[in-house]
């Protein structure tokens, strides 16, 4: 029997999806016949990890702190074997523009993008340079908080004058943002468990204009169609991607990748990987690994095997 | 294939662990319980933004996001003694059912509350219901079919928002100045409902110190409300949860006094005089439409609580229910003075907010150019909350509004609440000044004025016209 400590919760605005993805995850820890101590991230993370000296920590946080790196290096610190990316593949997954660029190095299709902190707005006058982005990436663009999960805070400009009310709201979530031209057309994840390509989803929101928070977590919001209907050499070329951005961010035990088919052009582009992936009900992952007959207990199990320092 | 199969390749292509032969499948898990829900389900929204007020129940957070009286002031030995009380004197009927329609002994306290508002009527026409909320559930539940027409005003209670749309109905929002709903545009509305032979089943109105506006019905617009519904006659629903936490002018009849109980159905609620702990509510109106309320009520929950009800009515034999009321109103006057002082002091003056002359809540709007939902995420990591304007509509508008709460926290915690939220909207302005060249309205204001509301305020709440209509019911909100 291993002792298993689950974290989740945290201080991150993305709260209460850690906290249903950490319930799941604990009820199947339990039924794996694990010794599971649930942990609410907090001022005495390191206290209650002493305390209940894990052999495991299962990382169950999304957002700032479980998934940029902050807890895994604690975890480091204390020399407790923790599930899933290692610090650097986690701060390069949880900004979106240090992922993009990795990707851009290493050849991998990602939309054009400009990214500015706030001091190149206050100190650098980025915001001349706001006419030329525009003219280059053309409207709609997406406007993204660099370091934000589940869709928060994104917003897409149909205009020249919607662009410094997206930006003033993007910064509401981190002091980086980007501005990216909007590819329009599927929303597909491929997840990766153990350096393994598991089968496309593909996320198909039933009345919302875009995959957005609320479509992504409320159940009946979103058709999901895993495996994807894609012909083969589609499903082969994301999976393809998939596992080079896998190898390009240096992940370890799972991640996930979403990527968008281009109605138009019919190309793939990787929009980002996500580090700690959502296990909700309505998470991709799970969905994902159950396609491939990997049941969700099965799934903790083997993610638990690959906890690592 | 199973996890063991990890070894499948696909020769020259990706590591692979391809799918099971069979039948394309949707996620079967999730299936399973989406396949059995109801369509009404489909307008439950949940929403980021829900998921983000769970945040502000952090205890290092400076909430002004609740609707919480203060409940800290009632004292405790007082509460002892009483239930002690109750709970000899009557042991038996605490713990058992009670008639659907509620206590005798408690519809008294009621009357003798509506009473302290000028209003007179028969204990025996009381519905009590389990809280405010569960009136304005029966009233749907009696009234609403998919499809059918509920006008509110905008902005509006956000709770009531999940009760029309778990109902499916097409809400229309009519907007409000420092006198209350804009009856004019009101009758516009039902004009034109009308060409289109439509008919809205009820008007939904918080005509007192409205919750989320803090604003208050003048009477001319509540007697020209009254002549409104009696001429066509429409149903109102009267939502008076704050009508006796008044701090200054003179009180106002309600509509249900007014009007004479034949179009207007009242809510009461013992939450906001007393506590919200005790789930009281009430409901009186048009005899048959709470005699289809009260069957609705024995399906939802046979009877409210038999032991809060009878708390409640030995609290109201005691005789100091009065007093308590009023000392409320001294915290609540202070406290809604010193948040009126923090604004003046804190928020520039490209931002305005009502002035209540009672209640608990001030609405707040902000530059256009700032989404209050955003504001949000910047101001939890300041440590202080609120509400965001969108909350109050179903439309879409309020996105440059948010929900000032000043009855739940101390004055300290207020000015400094108020003091980071300044803080976060300053940056977003000088951000926005320098995205466009524009350094509007940085400087602070020239002269806090305490107390005043500004006398430029006539269209105090600041909104944009109501976008064009949509035609499905319940249409997900922009």
């Amino acid at each position: 029997m291993t002792r298993v400590a689950v974290l989740k919760g945290g201080r991150s605005l993305e709260r209460q999806v850690s906290l249903k993805s950490g319930a799941r995850v604990q009820d199947a820890l339990h039924r794996l016949g694990h010794d599971v101590v649930a942990i609410d991230v907090g001022h005495d993370l390191v206290r209650r990890l002493l305390e209940s000296a894990p052999d495991v920590a299962f990382v169950a946080l999304h957002g700032r702190d479980g998934e940029d790196g902050t807890v895994q290096e604690l975890l480091e610190a204390l020399g407790i074997p923790y599930t899933g990316s290692g610090v650097s593949a986690c701060i390069r997954c949880a900004d979106k523009v240090i992922a993009k660029n990795h990707m851009l190095d290493a050849g991998i299709p990602t939309p054009e993008f400009f990214a500015f902190n706030e001091t190149a707005f206050k100190e650098l006058g980025a915001a001349d340079a706001l006419p030329a982005i525009e003219e280059r990436l053309g409207f709609p663009i997406v406007v993204k908080p660099a370091g934000q999960g589940s869709a928060l805070g994104i917003k897409f400009a149909d205009a020249s004058k919607d662009v410094p009310g997206a930006l003033v709201a993007a910064f509401s979530y981190g002091d980086k943002v980007l501005l990216e031209r909007l590819v329009r057309g599927r929303d597909l994840a491929v997840s990766v468990l153990d350096g393994e390509v598991l089968p496309v989803v593909e996320a198909m929101p039933t009345d919302e204009e875009f995959y957005d928070f609320e479509a992504r977590y409320e159940i009946g919001r979103t058709q999901f169609v895993c495996p994807a209907e894609l012909p083969d050499e589609v499903t082969a070329r994301a999976q393809e991607l998939a596992l080079q951005v896998w190898d390009v961010l240096g992940c370890r035990g799972f991640a996930r990748v979403d990527l968008m088919l281009c109605t138009q052009s019919n190309e793939l582009t990787v929009l980002e990987a996500n580090a700690i992936p959502g296990m909700t009900e309505t998470s991709l992952l799970p969905m994902s690994a159950d396609a491939a007959g990997i049941g969700f207990d099965a799934l903790i199990e083997r993610i638990v095997e690959l906890a690592r320092l | 294939m199973t996890i063991d199969d990890r070894d499948a390749r696909i020769p020259g292509g990706p590591r692979s662990m391809t799918s099971a032969p069979g039948p394309r499948q949707t996620s079967r898990d999730l299936e399973r319980y989406a396949g059995l829900f109801a369509a009404r389900t489909k307008v439950m929204k949940s929403s980021a933004m829900r998921d983000l007020m769970a945040l502000t129940e952090r205890g290092d957070i400076i909430s002004l996001a609740g609707g919480l009286p203060d409940t800290s002031s009632f004292p405790a030995a007082s509460f002892a003694a009483i239930m002690g009380d109750v709970a000899v004197d009557s042991t038996a009927r605490c713990l058992q059912y009670g008639p659907t329609e509620g206590l005798a002994v408690l519809k008294s306290c009621i009357a003798e509350v509506m009473a302290e508002e000028g209003t007179t009527v028969d204990p025996d026409d009381v519905l009590v219901t389990t809280g405010g909320q569960q009136v304005i559930d029966l009233v749907c539940k009696t009234l609403i079919d998919p499809g059918d027409i509920i006008i509110a005003e905008a902005p509006t209670y956000p709770g009531a928002v999940p009760t029309f749309c778990s109902y499916q109905a097409d809400v229309i929002q009519i907007g409000l100045d420092e006198d209350g709903m804009r009856i004019g545009e009101l009758e516009q509305t039902l004009d034109r409902l009308d060409r289109d032979g439509r008919r809205p089943k009820f008007i939904y109105t918080v005509p007192t110190f409205q919750n989320p506006g803090g604003t208050t019905m003048s009477l001319p617009r509540r007697r020209r409300l009254v002549e409104v519904v009696r001429e066509r006659e429409l149903l109102v629903l009267e939502d008076n949860p704050y009508g006796l936490l008044r701090y200054e002018g003179e009180p106002l009849p309600t509509l249900y006094a007014l009007e004479g109980g034949d179009f207007v159905i009242y809510l009461g609620t013992f939450s906001k005089i007393l506590s919200p702990g005790v789930r009281l509510g009430w409901s009186i109106g048009p005899r048959p439409v709470l005699e289809k309320m009260n069957i609705g009520k024995q399906a939802s929950d046979l009877c409210s609580s038999s032991l809060t009800q009878l708390f409640v009515a030995a609290y109201f034999d005691s005789g100091r229910w009065q007093d308590y009321v009023h000392s409320l109103k001294e915290i609540y006057r202070r406290r809604r003075d010193v948040m009126l002082d923090a604004l003046a002091e804190c928020l520039g003056p490209e931002s305005r907010w009502t002035h209540p002359q009672g209640g608990l809540f001030i609405w707040v709007t902000l530059p256009d150019y700032i989404d209050t939902t955003d504001l949000l995420a910047l101001a939890l990591d300041e440590h202080v909350a609120f509400v965001p304007g969108r909350a109050a509509f179903l439309d879409g508008r309020g996105a440059s509004s948010m929900r000032l709460n000043f009855s739940g926290v101390g004055e300290a915690d207020i000015r400094e609440g108020v003091r980071r939220i300044g803080e976060v909207v300053r940056e977003q302005v000088e951000l926005y000044g320098t995205l466009t060249g524009t350094h509007e309205a940085v400087e602070a204001p020239a002269e806090p004025a305490p107390g005043e509301p500004d006398a430029e305020l006539a269209d105090v709440l600041h909104l944009p016209p109501a976008p064009e209509r949509r035609a499905p019911p319940g249409a997900r909100e922009g």
